[in-house]
């Protein structure tokens, strides 16, 4: 099912010079989902470890106050922001595998830069106001 | 003599799969229905926790006792924790199948990957449910508004 939907046309595949047969060598195909990848990665340990910070909820109201405030510190604030970014990559460009897989291969470069716009769009709206909630505080 | 000479280029016969489930396929079809569930969830989760109000700078002990003691976001952190890390070790061993060259070295890798998965659903799931707001020799400043003066 999946090898089928991002086979190319052999139209495209004659008149393209990358590597024929797979979307996932060369240019747009490759770049996405080598970014899919990365994000993915550091979500995952990100992850892991936000658990572990909320948990201490259960532990002691000082305790969890003691790590969240190291959050909210300027150098971590900058790290929020990569996260947000990775994060944003990450759905973003997981709903146009999905469009692929389950609607049409043929627009995958055209949806990889859709998944640009909409990054920058989202982060326009996020990264100023968090900066503001980071530095003036 | 005689001898056999194989069609060029036949695609290799793979053993045919034995009966039971297909679990790569599921794996395959679990990414993208949690995906799309965790876009939701996560979206949502960052708008109200960094966007909302102060943001970042606002989140303190009784932030996040007041979320915890709602219904509604009690179910939306759980159905986060479990789609999010079942999502996110799923994807890694993904990775490890592809670059991991030994099979020690995947198993090993695999394993941890499982041990850490599990370990954080049971941890997570036990702090939502059996969560306290307001802990007994508390400084009252640290607790949330509705907690009765001690």
């Amino acid at each position: 099912m999946p090898e089928q939907a991002a086979t190319l046309t052999s139209q495209q595949k004659t008149t393209s010079r990358r590597p024929a047969g797979t979307l996932y060598r060369g240019r747009e195909g490759m770049w996405s989902w080598v970014l899919h990848r990365i994000t993915g990665v550091a979500i995952f340990f990100f992850l892991l470890v936000h658990i572990l910070d909320t948990a201490l909820v259960r532990v002691s109201p000082e305790a969890y106050n003691a790590v969240i405030s190291s959050y909210q510190t300027p150098i971590m604030g900058l790290g929020e922001t990569a996260l947000v970014g990775a994060i944003v990559f990450h759905a973003f460009n997981g709903l146009r595998i999905i469009l692929i897989d389950f609607w049409n291969a043929k627009y995958q470069k055209a949806m990889f830069y859709v998944v640009i716009a909409l990054w920058v769009v989202t982060m326009l709206a996020f990264v100023p106001r968090h900066l503001i909630n980071v530095f003036s505080h | 003599m005689t001898s056999t000479i194989e069609a060029p280029r036949s695609p290799y016969s793979r053993a045919p799969r034995s009966r039971g489930v297909n679990w790569e396929k599921w794996g395959w079809i679990y990414m993208r229905v949690s995906g799309v569930v965790l876009v939701v969830l996560i979206f949502g989760h960052l708008f109200v926790n960094l966007m909302v109000g102060e943001g970042v700078s606002a989140l303190n002990f009784a932030f996040v006792a007041g979320k915890l003691t709602t219904p509604f976001w009690m179910v939306w952190d759980v159905l986060m924790l479990w789609l999010a890390l079942i999502h996110g070790g799923n994807g890694m061993r993904t990775l490890v199948n592809d670059y991991a060259t030994q099979r020690l070295t995947r198993g090993i890798l695999k394993s941890a990957i499982l041990a850490a998965v599990v370990i954080l659903i049971v941890l997570g799931t036990l702090v939502v449910f059996t969560f306290d707001p307001c802990p007994a020799g508390s400084p009252a400043d640290l607790l949330p508004s509705f907690c009765p003066a001690s």
